[in-house]
């Protein structure tokens, strides 16, 4: 046993160098030259603001935009930081709402939902959370039950919003690999876009 | 189910054996010190190691010296991780100054990534630095991988040929595999993450202004090189909380398909380096088989159960075709939530892309099945090898008992000493996993943790104990695990579901290596047809399985009873 003490202290310590700071260090500046958008966390900008990450879920709770599903995540209460507060998108936290399906707070919170989300049946993703409350995509039956709403507010053609939802639906690949999905942010950035005929 | 869903399905599958195949071939090469195509590269580096470290990559070490050294290893990396988790606020790449951990969670933690198991208690993106995560959980990615499979190459080695006295150098073991297997794999599959979407930087956050004028603070950091390694080590602890359903760890369907590729590449890849170093490929076909048999039906299941929507929901009106979607991502919809759930829970890894808690009961027990099992359908990157073999012995013991001789696997002969070792080890799981979940059950301090009532609550402590002890990692996660009871007792499961199973299977291997290799007569079960893959498939069942059935029964079985029927919790 003492015999292995050195190479073990000796390898575990070189090892770790090399997987744990050379080799993560050489892989940053690498993926920062080659793919520089994506390094960075695809980060959009508006008039040179961030305005968020393409790939990451926000809130919209306004009439004039496409809303997202709903979000489990949760901040820190800032009157007692040993509790929580929802706070729905809060990237800097991910989690999902983990309610088994007997939860009996799940089917209150479906039910409340539910009170607000139109004529039956509602698409499933319009009233349940994600995994990781972050979800920045929602099914194309979801948003075309949100394009009427989406119009009149904006006091835009039923037809143009409709057509730009379907300029940003992605459908599977080779009609197998992935799920057709709308980005609520890239589409909503779309919609803003657009100046009323 | 839908047809698209099952294509996807097959085509990673199809993927997985092609890719694994060459890979497999590649550790034996590698293993056994011959000449890859990696070794002008990296042959000065790795010389370079054994001649800073001190060590004869050619001496052989019995196998208490084996066991020895990779005991010593994993202890000093085990205090480094712990170390550094305690001292976060002193290191450098810590630009939120974020604090060390308590005692208590620092053991956990470390505990988890030394044994593979990569367990959260810890949210990563509140409570870790760049820094922690590079060089205290990405370098244990490695190293614990690598000790993996260094002791399936071991316990390998042992049916090889007769009267060996030593099972082949740890340092050399370990280093090679790191080098030649783990480093470029992880970096291309790295690369190609990034290329995917998923961040590889120094930055902690970036400020947004929504299009609402909200402020959003998005995290990130050096996510890919560690995303790769944490599918391909079966290793699973994600740098977010929500692991690989955050957008960034996992961006978008392509990106969840590399990574389920990942998870199995080297587990199964293990079976074609097993049969390689034994001389006879088909007794690799032989256990691939029986892991494939696991795996299909494991997929239909979750598949069947999770397609299904929740019937408390669709009475309230809500639409069920899109299935049980709660705690599920659009991007992967429910055949690569399943896919990718069963895959990392028949693997040791513990990497989730949806939440398991949220599954239909059904859906979660599963995932909790086949780590009860003992994670070797396919198991951990060489854990779950040298847990397979354990059980292949079993079954031709049984299978000896049946015709009354001697049983023999790969001209070994398992005689009484050999079979008492394997059940050791195989004891472990039912004394950690029962053990655990019953003491816990009834403590107050315990059950306060659990995150939902009922049945489903008991799910919730028997998954904690089980995939801890199976090194697996995964939760279901509405258990609040960050408890001085929990910590301890599960830092301890992990322990024991990791060495306490490891130790006496690499005694098993000292045992068998030293034995004559008898050559295969007349009488001679064959270990590579149906029959053997059939009464392998059998001894794990009633071995690994029936053990559970019990408690799954009052848990997620009681659960879907319920469910049905219409009640809550």
């Amino acid at each position: 046993m003492i015999r292995e003490l050195r190479p073990a202290a000796l390898l575990v310590l070189l090892l770790t160098l090399l997987t744990g700071v050379v080799v993560p260090l050489a892989m940053t500046g690498l993926a920062s030259a080659v793919f520089p958008f994506q390094a960075h966390g695809s980060l959009v900008a508006q008039d040179g603001k961030i305005v968020g990450s393409a790939l990451i879920g926000q809130n919209f709770t306004a009439a004039r935009y496409f809303h997202p599903r709903p979000s489990a995540t949760t901040e820190p209460d800032p009157k007692d930081p040993s509790k929580t507060v929802p706070v729905p998108y809060a990237a800097d936290n991910s989690g999902g709402s983990n309610l088994a399906p007997t939860a009996k707070a799940l089917i209150d919170r479906v039910k409340s939902d539910l009170a607000t989300a139109g004529s039956a049946p509602v698409p499933a993703d319009a009233v349940t959370t994600s995994a990781s409350g972050l979800d920045p995509d929602i099914s194309p039956a979801n948003a075309t039950r949100q394009v009427a709403r989406v119009a009149a507010a904006r006091h835009l053609p039923e037809a143009i919003v409709s057509g730009l939802l379907a300029a940003h639906t992605q459908l599977p690949v080779l009609g197998f690999i992935g799920e057709p999905r709308v980005n609520v942010l890239e589409l909503n950035r779309a919609l803003d876009e657009v100046r009323a005929p | 189910m839908t047809i698209s869903g099952w294509a996807e399905i097959a085509l990673t599958l199809a993927l997985i054996l092609l890719a694994a195949w060459p890979v497999g071939l590649h550790i034996a090469r590698v293993v056994e010190g011959e000449r890859t195509f990696l070794q002008p590269l990296l042959a000065p580096l790795e010389r370079g190691l054994y001649a800073a470290v001190g060590v004869d990559p050619g001496r052989g070490m019995g196998w208490q010296s084996y066991a020895a050294a990779l005991l010593l290893l994993n202890a000093l990396h085990f205090l480094m991780l712990y170390a550094m988790l305690r001292l976060q606020r002193f290191l450098p790449f810590n630009p939120d100054h974020l604090a060390g951990m308590s005692p208590r969670l620092a053991f956990n933690t470390a505990m988890s990534f030394v044994t593979n198991t990569n367990w959260q208690a810890y949210s990563g993106e509140t409570t870790l630095s760049p820094g922690s995560q590079m060089w205290g959980l990405t370098s244990h990615m490695f190293i614990s991988a690598g000790t993996g499979i260094a002791a399936a190459v071991a316990v390998s080695r042992a049916f090889a040929r007769g009267g060996m006295e030593t099972l082949g150098n740890f340092w050399a073991d370990l280093t090679r595999i790191v080098l030649y297997v783990l480093l470029p794999i992880a970096i291309v599959a790295g690369l190609a993450l990034v290329a995917l979407g998923v961040p590889q930087t120094l930055a902690t956050h970036a400020d947004a202004t929504t299009l609402e004028g909200a402020r959003q603070t998005i995290s990130m950091g050096p996510v890919a090189l560690m995303e790769a390694i944490k599918e391909l080590g079966t290793n699973g602890g994600g740098y977010f909380n929500a692991n690989s359903a955050h957008p960034f760890e996992n961006p978008n369907a392509w990106s969840s398909l590399l990574e389920t590729l990942l998870v199995f590449l080297i587990p199964i890849g293990l079976t074609f380096t097993f049969g390689r170093i034994v001389g006879d490929q088909r007794q690799g076909y032989a256990l691939l088989a029986v892991i494939g048999i696991f795996v299909v039906t494991a997929i239909a299941v979750v598949y069947a159960a999770e397609a299904h929507a929740n019937p408390l929901l669709t009475a309230l009106g809500v639409d069920p075709a899109q299935g049980n979607l709660e705690g599920k991502e659009i991007r992967f919809g429910i055949p690569l939530s399943v896919l990718f759930n069963v895959i990392t829970t028949a693997t040791s890894c513990g990497a989730v892309n949806a939440m398991l808690d949220s599954f239909m009961p059904l859906g979660g027990m599963v995932p909790m099945l086949l780590i009860q099992l003992g994670e070797i359908v396919p198991g951990g990157v060489g854990s779950g090898l040298y847990g397979l073999l354990v059980f292949a012995l079993l079954a031709v013991f049984v299978a000896g008992l049946m015709v009354g001789r001697t049983p023999e696997y790969l001209g070994k002969k398992i005689e009484a000493k050999e079979i008492k070792l394997a059940m050791l080890a195989v004891l472990i799981l039912p004394f950690s996993i029962l053990g655990g979940t019953a003491w816990s059950l009834v403590l107050p301090q315990a059950t306060a943790s659990l995150g939902n009532a009922g049945p489903h609550g008991l799910s919730e402590m028997l998954y904690a104990y089980s995939s801890a002890t199976g090194n697996n990692g995964s939760a279901f996660a509405g258990l609040s695990a960050d408890t001085s009871w929990l910590d301890t007792t599960l830092g301890i499961a992990m322990l024991l579901g990791r060495y306490a199973f490891l130790v006496p299977v690499l005694a098993l291997a000292g045992s068998l290596a030293a034995k004559v290799k008898v050559p295969a007569s007349g009488g001679t079960f064959p270990t590579h047809g149906p029959l053997f893959v059939g009464l392998l498939v059998g001894v794990i069942v009633i071995l690994g399985g029936l053990q559970f059935m019990p408690v799954l029964s009052l848990g997620p079985l009681a659960e879907h009873f319920v469910l049905f029927a219409g009640k809550t919790y």
